[in-house]
């Protein structure tokens, strides 16, 4: 089941992505609106992150394009942002949180600058959006896990764009930083920027999001909440693996095939 | 003494320049190997290190002399394909990059030693000195190859300088570089590039066998002292412009002698001293924090034991003795006795013939310990549902850790609750 959106933020076009040739995501077509908070869901393994790593470019797609704003994702990069997994990065490397967050700004200030007044004035400003000023001078081993979320999303805010990715940023976070974060993505939508969110927790989806993603290697349902957030859906959705889906996925890995032929 | 003070009067031209060389060429390799260090590439510089070797033998040969620009050019091309190859092994082989790394590194060289014993075989002249390669000669750091590597080193720096932000976030964070647009593979072969650079010029002063030191531990032992990656980088530098200096000394002192091995092993000293005595991540500073903090839950544990030997017997500030206080908790006699002295030293006890006694603050102190200790037990069985019986272990813990923040949240979450599970009266 899915709803097209009526102003397009992002469209996924028979999108097909695959892990050392073993596709993990199969023929997701959808749209996905302006200003909405959007919520990816599905169980461990159904390719959640592989769909916004996919759509920033990280991976390389075995079939099918991804559009931002009706362009291609290198004409709109300094609009898009994201912020990934925590636990990617090594918190015990030696800089301090004003450091990370300034990092937003690479892109604007290019090659070679380096950061001005203003944009140390920004990250600061980015830092308190999420309540974190009082830490800016911290090295970031000294931070707790919820701090550190706080940090990666100053860092994104200080990118000032317009669409947010973002992986999980509500993993393993205390609840004083849940509702910060959320106080943040929904004053972010409010400003008509489009947030879509990697979701793991079925039930504050519920309360969070306007329109969701249900996702299981394949594209369970795309639309609205009222619409999506049902029994029916969501037990596709978690109700098991197609286990015939997940054997020809192994037996393209086994021999070696490209998921898509060349002539 | 005397050849020190001659050597560091400078008066000797060949010493400056030998001194300036060696410095530039440690410095810059520490700089570019603070990245390599950052990004977890230390095995990498060890390659490339040794993979030079058949570069340098390979132009030699072509070009029958050992000017320093086809031995640069030389070194470059071999240290390239090696990394190219270890890449190549790590993603188109089921080979993991640690094999591929000690395959390459360990082919190259032995081409480069089997072209260098033939090398010697020929009986070309100007072949001497060329052995100086495997663990280098500062002194040979005169002339036309002092211009070419100190150039070659400068221009390192400069760069590194240049692209300061761009390398840091790539050894950060990859995927939000990539995210965001920079160009990461470009940046990436940059980074490469330094690095087979950095062996390149280094080797003179150290050697193709200990180059892989010089790239990375003076970062390592950097990184003791900071967590500011500038610094860090500046103190890298610092540190391995020292080591050169004195691979300059013992070159000059001792011409016969190998200066790579010097160079390593000063730099290394100093890793040791910075792994010891480093304040804040040093082994030393740490063993302190930790031992304070156990001299700390002693006190708090003697405290605690002195009020609710006073609550049972509704005096607190009875006076006791040692031997008292060992028989109602089983205190190693020592440690108590340096917990006691402490305790009066900081005003929550008072000692008059042999006897101890609390005094208001440490009557307070008392309190606040069995306090948290039974609010903890009670928030274990109200909110975690363990039995009673389960929870006094836990508390001895969470008793020592619990900051008056916490403190205020568990009073308001339990709303100041009157005994905690054992019946036991909670004081306030």
């Amino acid at each position: 089941m899915k709803v097209d959106a009526k102003d397009v933020a992002v469209e996924f076009h028979d999108l097909t992505v695959s892990y050392d040739k073993k596709p993990v995501l199969w023929n997701i077509d959808m749209t996905l609106p302006k200003g909405a908070l959007i919520g990816i869901i599905g169980p461990n393994g159904a390719g959640k992150s592989t769909l916004i790593k996919s759509a920033m470019g990280l991976l390389p797609l075995s079939s099918g394009y991804v559009r931002i704003f009706d362009k291609a994702l290198d004409d709109v990069r300094r609009w898009v942002s994201y912020v990934p997994q925590r636990e990617t990065v090594d918190w015990d490397f030696p800089t301090s949180v004003l450091d990370v967050v300034l990092m937003g700004r690479y892109a604007r200030l290019g090659l070679l600058a380096r950061p001005k007044k203003e944009d140390k004035e920004i990250a600061m400003n980015c830092l308190q959006k999420v309540g974190m000023e009082a830490y800016s001078k911290r090295q970031i081993s000294q931070l707790s896990g919820g701090q550190q979320q706080r940090v990666f999303l100053a860092r994104a805010l200080a990118q000032e764009a317009d669409l947010y990715f973002m992986d999980e940023p509500f993993a393993g976070v205390d609840a004083a930083t849940e509702s910060a974060i959320l106080e943040v993505l929904q004053e972010l939508t409010a400003q008509g920027k489009t947030v879509i969110v990697v979701h793991h927790d079925l039930q504050s989806a519920a309360e969070f999001f306007d329109w969701i993603i249900l996702l299981n290697m394949r594209l369970i349902a795309s639309g609205p909440i009222d619409q999506v957030f049902t029994n029916e859906y969501l037990q596709e959705a978690y109700g098991g693996k197609l286990t015939v889906l997940s054997e020809v996925s192994e037996l393209i890995k086994k021999r070696r095939l490209p998921s898509r032929e060349k002539y | 003494m005397e050849v020190l003070i001659e050597f560091f009067s400078f008066q000797d031209p060949n010493v400056v320049s030998v001194v300036v060389g060696a410095i530039l060429l440690t410095a810059s390799s520490a700089v570019v190997g603070t990245f390599t260090f950052l990004k977890k590439k230390a095995l990498v510089g060890d390659a490339v290190a040794h993979a030079v070797l058949p570069g340098i033998c390979l132009a030699f040969l072509l070009s029958g002399n050992k000017n320093p620009f086809f031995l640069i050019v030389g070194a470059f091309i071999t240290g390239w394909i090696s990394l190219v190859l270890v890449d190549t092994i790590t993603a188109r082989s089921k080979l993991k990059e640690d094999t591929a790394i000690a395959l390459i590194l360990s082919v190259f060289f032995g081409l480069g030693i089997l072209m260098l014993t033939y090398i010697q075989h020929t009986g070309n002249a100007a072949q001497t000195g060329l052995q100086s390669f495997l663990f280098g000669k500062a002194a040979a750091l005169v002339g036309q190859d002092l211009w070419v590597f100190g150039i070659v080193a400068v221009i390192l720096i400069v760069t590194v300088v240049l692209f300061f932000k761009e390398l840091t976030l790539i050894a950060f964070d990859e995927h939000f570089a990539h995210a965001i647009g920079l160009p990461v593979r470009g940046l990436n072969l940059l980074l490469t590039s330094l690095t087979v650079m950095a062996v390149v010029t280094g080797i003179q002063a150290v050697g193709v066998v200990l180059m892989a030191a010089m790239l990375i531990t003076p970062a390592a032992a950097a990184r003791f002292w900071t967590d500011d990656v500038r610094l860090m980088t500046f103190l890298a530098a610092l540190m391995g412009a020292f080591s050169g200096l004195s691979g300059a000394f013992v070159s000059y002192t001792a011409p016969t002698m190998p200066t790579g091995p010097w160079i390593v092993m000063i730099i290394s000293m100093i890793a040791i001293f910075s792994f010891f005595f480093a304040p804040a991540r040093g082994i030393i500073s740490n063993t302190v924090r930790q031992r304070n903090q156990q001299a700390q839950i002693m006190q708090e544990n003697l405290l605690k034991e002195l009020y609710r030997l006073g609550e049972k017997e509704e005096n607190h500030f009875q006076e006791r003795s040692v031997q008292e206080l060992i028989e109602k908790r089983h205190f190693p006699k020592r440690p108590l006795k340096a917990a006691l002295r402490q305790l009066k030293r900081r005003g929550y006890l008072t000692h008059h013939h042999g006897l101890w006694q609390l005094t208001q603050n440490g009557k307070a102190k008392g309190r606040r310990v069995v306090k948290l200790h039974r609010l903890w037990e009670l928030y274990l069985s109200k909110y975690m549902k363990i039995e009673p019986d389960h929870v006094h272990e836990d508390a001895e813990t969470i008793e020592h850790v619990i900051t008056p923040e916490l403190e205020a949240q568990l009073e308001a979450l339990l709303d100041y609750p009157e005994v905690d599970p054992h019946d036991s009266k909670i004081p306030y």
